[in-house]
């Protein structure tokens, strides 16, 4: 008898916590930019947690709030509340974290994500707001281990983002994160960076029989500090678990440490029991009534989309699904391609041949560079008018797709406009036939043996001569009209 | 309505305090005397109303996201009994 493996379907839900961009922190009127200050600068009575001191929202983080439920299609009810959420732990200068518990801003939303097998809604159970932890760092010395805290992060808004268990593989994980990124920073609520400690992620995993939508036992996955690892810790998650209850064990419910230097999640066991949290009203906070009337505000003062404006690059460009969501990967590519197209003041037909070109360039040989010296599009040298001319001089014949090439890697490097440097090189495409009438002549002369071939019936002899044409001219001749020559003088001669 | 033992040690534990056993007892009395007060204000009839988290009549109470001066880390390291190099340094705890 052979035992067959079981068939686990992947449960995957994700906790985002993304620092809002304001200037000043959630409750005080302390500077909320912390990375670059010197520790313990930017640090007051409230955010310190002193006895006797009045917390006061910051307006601008509950708008930041709501813009990103409201991008994330959640509803908004009209009363929230926060609620003090007690732990005790170096990194909380109170006691106890402000958070919201029963009445968050927000609840109910989705975020589309594209998968291989096409578009699919990942629910978002809720988007609260709260407020940053101190930061630690663990030093080891001969007189012990210590923690050296700097208040400064105490205190800094801070959204929390709660997905449904709705991903079902580590790679629909990471698509998630990659547009919820996508979508803050169109927003224009958070930079979003992993890597820099403003955009977090926790995960949690568990494993069912495909078929069952009962939930397995899950585990909470943290420390993953970059999408990669994010990736990697799931991809560990779903093999270790599968091994587990093949083997007919178990999987217990715990926290894991992702350890990114030994590619392997290990248990967090310290804690004796359960988180208990005893969460209550948070007394020095009267609650908040959203109206309806600021709620329509923030939705207009949201700008269009990653999908809207996917939608409309694909409509109003006539460019692939494909092409368009590479373009929209950020507000400010999307801005140079719009800006490069919009330069050109054309129309119809023209403008949609435009916009293909520039997509073409800004996908083809200014990704290609700008990954290989990493390289934002902000900070790209070449001006989106000056990408449009030089697409305007290969479309109008001044210049050859060769000669392109070269002109736009000295604009990368430059940042001048292709007319000058088309102008200073010498690099105009040479169309004129008595221009070119000479040069062929010579080539003839001297390829007796393509000649021959050609008198012979081999008509791919000519494309060798319009290359040795190509080469004579370091590329400017117009190859159709050094064709038309060669045949003309072929056929003559 | 008396608390256990265990139940002033799980409170005790959650607050990072170590009771003696004298203090366990104590506090079980004292502890089970604010909860019996609690049970009394259960008794009051609040059928119809709505809950409230706030007992004052205040909503949106919001400030303008304006930074505001700071205190000097001198000031912030003052009540720390150990500090280096501006942080505050206190003995490793690991969850
Ligand atoms: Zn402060």
């Amino acid at each position: 008898m052979t035992t067959v493996a079981t068939d686990y379907e992947v449960v995957i839900g994700l906790e985002v916590h993304a620092q809002l961009l304001t200037r000043s922190k959630m409750f005080c009127g302390c500077s909320a930019e912390y990375s670059a200050a010197p520790p313990n600068t930017h640090v007051c009575p409230v955010c310190l947690g002193m006895p006797g001191v009045l917390p006061v929202i910051n307006r601008r983080a509950v708008e930041l709030t709501i813009m990103t439920a409201l991008a994330l299609d959640c509803e908004i009810p009209e009363q929230s509340k926060f609620d003090r959420k007690n732990y005790h732990y170096p990194d909380l200068m109170k006691g106890y974290q402000v958070s919201q518990y029963d009445l968050p801003l927000s609840r109910d939303g989705w975020l589309t994500i594209e998968t291989e097998e096409g578009e699919r809604r990942v629910g978002v159970t809720r988007v609260h707001l709260e407020e940053d932890t101190a930061r630690l760092t663990h030093v080891d010395g001969p007189d012990g281990s210590f923690s050296l805290v700097d208040v400064n992060r105490s205190g800094v808004p801070l959204m929390e983002i709660v997905s449904e268990p709705d991903m079902r593989s580590p790679e629909e994980a990471r698509l998630y994160l990659v547009k919820l990124r996508q979508v803050l920073r169109y927003a224009g609520v958070s930079l979003a960076n992993m890597e820099e400690g403003n955009f977090r992620c926790d995960a949690n995993v568990s494993l069912r029989p495909r078929g069952s939508s009962s939930l397995g036992v899950k585990v909470e996955v943290k420390n993953m500090n970059s999408f990669r690892s994010v990736q990697r810790a799931l991809e560990y998650e779903v093999e270790r678990q599968t091994r587990l209850l093949d083997g007919g064990e178990a999987v217990v419910q715990e926290t894991r440490g992702w350890v990114e230097s030994e590619g392997k999640t290990v248990s967090q066991r310290s804690k004796e029991y359960a988180h208990d949290y005893r969460y209550f009203p948070e007394p020095d906070l009267p609650p908040m009534q959203v109206n309806r009337e600021l709620v329509s505000r923030l939705r207009a003062a949201l700008p269009e989309l990653p999908d809207e404006k996917r939608r409309r690059f694909e409509e109003a460009y006539g460019l692939t699904r494909y092409e368009a969501e590479l373009l929209v990967e950020s507000r400010a590519r999307a801005d140079y391609h719009e800006a490069a197209v919009a330069a050109s003041g054309l129309r119809g037909d023209a403008r949609l041949q435009r916009a293909k070109q520039v997509a073409n360039w800004m996908l083809g040989d200014m990704a290609r560079l700008q990954n290989a010296q990493n390289v934002d599009i902000e900070a790209v040298r070449i001006q989106p008018e000056q990408l449009g001319q030089l697409v305007a001089m290969v479309e109008g014949g001044q210049i050859t797709g060769r000669s392109a090439k070269a002109v736009f890697e000295r604009m990368w490097r430059e940042g001048r406009s292709p007319h000058e440097i088309v102008a200073e090189e010498g690099l105009a495409q040479i169309s004129g036939v008595d221009e070119l009438r000479g040069i062929v002549e010579r080539v003839i002369a001297a390829s007796d043996r393509a000649v021959a071939d050609y008198r012979a019936g081999k008509t791919e002899a000519v494309q060798f001569l319009v290359g040795q044409v190509m080469k004579q001219t370091k590329g400017r001749a117009n190859p159709g009209t050094v064709r038309d020559l060669l045949l003309e003088i072929l056929q003559n001669g | 309505m008396a608390l256990t033992r265990d139940e002033v040690l799980h409170i005790a534990a959650l607050a990072r305090l170590g009771l003696s056993d004298d203090e366990v007892a104590r506090l079980q009395g004292q502890l089970s005397a604010i909860l019996d007060y609690f049970e009394r204000l259960k008794s009051v009839d609040t059928e119809g109303l709505a809950p409230t988290s706030h007992s004052v009549p205040l909503v949106n109470v919001l400030r303008e996201d304006e930074p505001h001066p700071s205190l000097s880390c001198e000031a912030v390291l003052g009540n720390a009994p150990r500090h280096e190099d501006g942080f505050i340094k206190v003995r490793k705890v690991l969850e």
